[in-house]
């Protein structure tokens, strides 16, 4: 308002541009600071400490040693069975989603909105007790385990403990985050590429490695990136489902940071987690622009 | 009518059988479709509804082990001060965090749209970051910072800060803010800039625009963020775990401290109640969105559309 006074013609866009700056950084602050103590700052404590030593007590000494790095590469297993665990796990969601994601894309019609509605409840309810809730399926006693058990003939089957139980809970619990951008991308199709193709005469198979299948990648890569980079560094259900027998990288570094209180330990092999994970985030930003730049030469 | 029937009847005669094997493998593809839909959301809620049941057991101990209806879990847990001291402390938690991360997200999708590229850029990767590291490192490293530091503050002033609300509430924060801003700033770059452009050529002042014009729009994404930070800081278990101090134990942590030593019917009644509590959190969010978006005229509304449609 002070601006269009005639008192003051000259300072008014110079103090409004000040004021304009003033605020963003205002607007900006709070979170830049949460940002740079709760995100940055943490993590670059850890690929620092990872070239430390362990105290006598234990936490961590200064210092710069390859040691942590060389013990992690020497014990690899949990990572290697982490990443076997979490490609498997990927795969699974992919095979139970896409499926589901292109019948509510294409078939679902006016019932959508409800279909997806139902998808997003679980999502929204407790990890743990979705989690938690596969112990009362899969261990001996009710309904899965006693079918499984009359199966054999009697026997006591019980999949708690088993690898096939922490898969379960794997795809169960990040289904729906390979679900939301497959869906997404599935909705947004062109309905006439698919007629188009019929009316060439390719047969369905055809047309879905031809036509959907390229549609649906960036929903499909999206999606098993979201599900994929937590998974590698998933605690609670090799903890619960597993219990504690399939052990993968979450549990190791709980060990190192905790039972063990070797910070520096667990830092490289947190360190090991974060590179697998701007590894992947690499891979999908060169995907995107590698799309971007064949749609602009495509559109030329 | 006749007429056309008779050229069309020849292709029909010339390959009859592949087509009716076409159809009928179409036709199984269709039924396949059905089942396969059916059975994931069977998937997905079965084990749900599984704890619900088994938590209206009445059974003396043995969780699995089906006795007939009873509400004698609840009043059990109900009873308890374990669980009544957790609830109270995931409300603690969850409120002031919700409140916090909806105001952070929300001032921080305003000023990227006034900043300069890099400045974007560099914020967006840190937002993404903080999505995307697994959870457990940011819980531990957080836990190391939180520990390094509060060994500096003792060595200065001679008292240890101690693990509990602030750190678990400081924590939470983080994951929420990134989660606020995404879906704003989803909402800002969907938003319709003719009407803000307009309102600043009726010479309304930026606050005004903002009050009248910017922010009823960005509102379902605000309420979206809001409920989401609520319940995914109730519902949350590793941050908490490890940056959690003497008597700051939440709802998820006495569930993982119960699992752990073998599932109760309490401990299925407990959950039942965090269902109760997290769904019925849904709905109001559901009830607000419908209510705001049919008010503003639009098409859709939900959270399902504000989750999804990013």
């Amino acid at each position: 308002m002070a601006s269009i006074a005639p008192g003051a013609p000259r300072t008014g866009p110079v103090n409004n541009r000040l004021r304009s700056n003033l605020l963003t950084t205002v607007l900006l602050l709070p979170a830049a600071i949460w940002y740079a103590v709760l995100l940055v700052l943490p993590l670059l404590i850890v690929v620092i400490f990872s070239f430390g030593t362990r105290a006598k007590n234990g936490g961590y000494t200064p210092g710069f040693v390859l040691d942590n790095y060389a013990r992690a590469l020497s014990k690899p297993e949990p990572f290697i069975d982490s990443l076997w665990m979490s490609a498997a796990g990927t795969i699974g969601c992919l095979l139970v989603g896409l499926p589901i994601a292109y019948f509510i894309a294409t078939r679902a019609g006016r019932r959508k909105s409800l279909l997806i509605l139902l998808l997003v409840v679980p999502f929204w309810t407790s990890f743990l007790i979705r989690t938690y809730a596969w112990i009362l399926i899969l261990g001996p006693g009710v309904g899965l385990g006693t079918f499984l058990s009359s199966l054999v003939g009697g026997g006591r089957v019980d999949l708690l403990g088993t690898p096939f139980a922490v898969l379960v809970g794997l795809v169960y619990g990040y289904l729906p985050l390979m679900l939301f951008p497959l869906y997404v991308t599935l909705e947004r199709m062109d309905r006439t590429l698919l007629e188009a193709s019929k009316d060439l005469g390719a047969g369905r198979w055809a047309t879905f490695r031809q036509v959907t299948l390229p549609v649906a990648l960036p929903g499909l890569v999206t999606g098993s990136i979201l599900v994929f980079i937590p998974m590698m560094g998933e605690y609670v259900i090799p903890q619960l489902l597993g219990l504690g027998r399939t052990y993968l990288m979450g549990n190791a570094l709980v060990t190192d940071f905790l039972d063990a209180r070797n910070w520096p330990n667990g830092s490289a092999r947190a360190v090991f987690l974060i590179v697998i994970m701007l590894v992947t985030i690499t891979f999908y930003l060169w995907f995107v622009n590698r799309g971007r730049r064949t749609r602009e030469v495509s559109v030329l | 009518m006749t007429a056309p029937a008779v050229p069309a009847a020849v292709p029909r005669l010339a390959r009859p059988s592949a087509r009716g094997r076409g159809d009928r493998l179409g036709n199984l593809v269709e039924v396949w479709f059905r089942a396969h839909s059916a059975l994931v959301y069977v998937f997905l809620y079965a084990p749900i509804v599984v704890v619900v049941l088994f938590a209206f057991n009445n059974t003396q101990g043995v969780a699995t082990r089906w006795e007939g209806l009873s509400l004698r879990w609840f009043e059990i847990a109900l009873h308890d001060p374990v669980v009544l001291k957790s609830l109270t402390n995931s409300f603690i938690i969850a409120i002031p965090n919700a409140i916090l991360s909806t105001i952070f997200g929300t001032m921080a999708a305003l000023a990227l749209q006034r900043v300069g590229k890099r400045v974007r850029l560099a914020f967006d990767g840190l937002t993404y970051m903080s999505v995307i590291v697994p959870e457990i490192v940011i819980a531990l490293s957080t836990l190391v910072l939180f520990a390094t530091s509060f060994d500096l503050v003792e060595s200065i002033t001679g008292e240890r800060p101690k693990f509990g609300y602030t750190t678990i509430i400081a924590a939470h924060v983080l994951f929420n803010t990134s989660l606020v801003l995404l879906l704003v700033r989803a909402r800002l770059t969907g938003m319709d800039r003719t009407l803000v452009e307009a309102s600043a050529d009726l010479f309304a002042t930026p606050w005004r625009t903002f009050r009248q014009i910017t922010f009823p729009q960005l509102l379902p994404a605000i309420v979206a963020g809001f409920l989401l930070s609520f319940t995914f800081s109730f519902d949350d278990y590793v941050i908490t775990t490890f940056v959690s101090g003497p008597g700051s134990s939440t709802l998820p942590l006495f569930i993982f401290g119960q699992v752990k030593r073998g599932v109760t019917p309490e401990t299925n009644a407990v959950a039942t109640m965090i269902l109760g509590i997290t769904l019925l959190t849904l709905i109001i969010g559901q009830i607000l969105l419908t209510w705001q978006s049919r008010r503003a005229g639009q098409k859709k509304g939900g959270i399902a559309a504000v989750v999804i449609e990013r």
